[in-house]
């Protein structure tokens, strides 16, 4: 067999559900240290297309290769918060898992959820659970981290600060990060590629780019790409008054 | 997923029903007809044709009416009534070293894949990701499944049967912090509330299932009730 350099790398895959084609030829190719984020409108095959890179569906078409050994953390859109069954946040994130108490405490001070562990996942709000479902993902030290939708359910404070976190984690870490996402224009900074998907790949390429590719506009609508091009420039300025505020205070 | 179990209950009347018939026994006409059943379920769960609650509704019953039509057209000489709601008489000494076979099988399954059946409730998807198919631990569940509703099946009844699988767990959630000590107390309340039920059955005359079920019952209420007054403190 031949070995491949890409972690995850598809060829011509193509999902046909109940005759209706849900992928379409995709071909994409996951590598070290990239950062993908995966946008597209409702329906365009995004689940489907992560449930197939992971290996959970197999495709009707088309070659899926892992990379050997190859280490996912998986952080689902939400879970069912089962109030049938009693379960604390450390007991959760350790199902299952091979951990020693260094790595465990290393994430949770990562994620920032010391003052979660002992508590029961019920009363959670979606903003801890969102962090337990990714501190869970991270525990074993991935290769590739795998979020889908991750801030869906938060309001914008907490998508700001999550996708910062998301942010933290890939500089800080030896890691590559396949994302789905509607935030684009709050995960603009971080993401190095962007996928436009709606069911086969519109476009692809920096988010510059994206923004700019008739596809991506005919799609998201002329106001999207604008927006994107806007946050862009104020995250750039904001930076720059942070600086002279810190410089007034000293 | 609680009435999973109730449907595999009222499939075991057409095990009773074909194992008499058949001259195999209860006991293994059980056993195959609910697996059967079981597999039949997680089969057409899988192709999402139906939602789980249209499926439950009508595959349970079906089973249940063909199994009481084999019996009577068959003429099989039982005592339905006492499949319907127990009846602790009819347990023979080789029931009981049934029960303990059983009982034995079921901690050991559940022990050993603990950790991937927790997983696969949470969430099918993470379990995935970490590389278990959620299909053979459904299939596990099923089996053990199987087995409880074969070994209560005398002295419950299989209308009941569901209930002693959601009561002393409901109970039981009340006072436990992990789903390990919640399954040790759910098994605790199910042993004293069997105990309790005899005993009440004996008492009053009445059919064991029944009884056992009223006590369980009970317990969960005072365990709500015990909750509400000490969060009021």
């Amino acid at each position: 067999m031949k070995t491949i350099n890409a972690l995850i790398s598809a060829s011509n895959v193509s999902v046909i559900k109940h005759h209706k084609s849900i992928l379409k030829n995709i071909d994409i190719q996951i590598n070290k240290n990239d950062f993908i984020t995966i946008i597209g409108p409702n329906g365009a095959g995004k689940t489907m297309l992560l449930k197939c890179l992971m290996g959970f569906y197999k495709p009707n078409f088309g070659k899926i290769q892992k990379k050997n050994k190859l280490k996912i953390g998986y952080m689902p859109q939400s879970i069912n918060v089962i109030n049938t069954m009693p379960m604390t946040v450390k007991n959760f994130i350790t199902i299952r898992k091979k951990y020693d108490d260094i790595s465990f405490k290393q994430v949770v001070s990562e994620i920032d959820i010391r003052q979660l562990v002992d508590k029961q996942l019920s009363v959670l709000s979606g903003g801890e659970m969102q962090r337990v479902l990714l501190a869970r993902s991270l525990l074993n030290n991935p290769d590739l981290l795998v979020l889908d939708e991750p801030a869906q359910n938060l309001d914008i404070s907490g998508q700001l600060s999550f996708y910062k976190l998301i942010q933290e984690i890939y500089s800080k870490r030896d890691i590559s990060i396949l994302m789905v996402s509607h935030d684009l224009h709050l995960v603009m900074v971080s993401t190095k590629k962007v996928l436009c998907l709606s069911n086969h790949i519109c476009c692809s390429g920096k988010p510059q780019q994206v923004a700019q590719d008739p596809e991506f506009i005919s799609m998201f609508g002329k106001d999207m790409a604008n927006m994107m091009a806007v946050y862009q420039h104020t995250n750039h300025t904001s930076q720059i008054d942070n600086h002279l505020i810190d410089g007034e205070v000293k | 997923m609680s009435y999973y179990g109730e449907s595999i209950a009222h499939s075991s009347l057409l095990g009773v029903g074909l194992g008499i018939l058949l001259g195999t026994g209860i006991n293994f006409g059980i056993i195959v007809v609910c697996l059967l059943f079981g597999i039949l379920f997680l089969w057409l769960q899988q192709s999402k044709i139906l939602s789980t609650d249209t499926l439950l509704g009508v595959l349970a019953h079906l089973a249940l009416s063909i199994g009481i039509i084999v019996i009577s057209l068959n003429r099989i000489k039982i005592d339905i009534h006492a499949f319907l709601f127990g009846d602790i008489l009819t347990v023979s000494s080789n029931d009981l070293w049934m029960m303990y076979l059983g009982v034995i099988l079921v901690i050991f399954l559940v022990s050993f894949n603990w950790s991937s059946l927790l997983l696969v409730t949470i969430d099918e998807d993470l379990a995935r990701a970490e590389g278990i198919n959620p299909i053979y631990i459904n299939l596990l569940l099923t089996t053990i499944l199987t087995i409880v509703v074969a070994v209560s099946l005398q002295i419950i009844g299989l209308l009941l049967i569901t209930a002693m699988l959601i009561i002393p767990a409901a109970t039981s959630r009340r006072l436990a912090n992990s789903p390990e000590q919640m399954a040790l107390i759910a098994t605790l309340i199910g042993i004293f509330s069997v105990i309790l039920g005899i005993f009440l059955s004996v008492e009053i005359d009445a059919p064991s299932g029944p009884s056992i079920v009223v006590v369980s019952a009970t317990l969960f209420f005072l365990a709500y009730l015990f909750n509400f007054l000490i969060k009021k403190d």
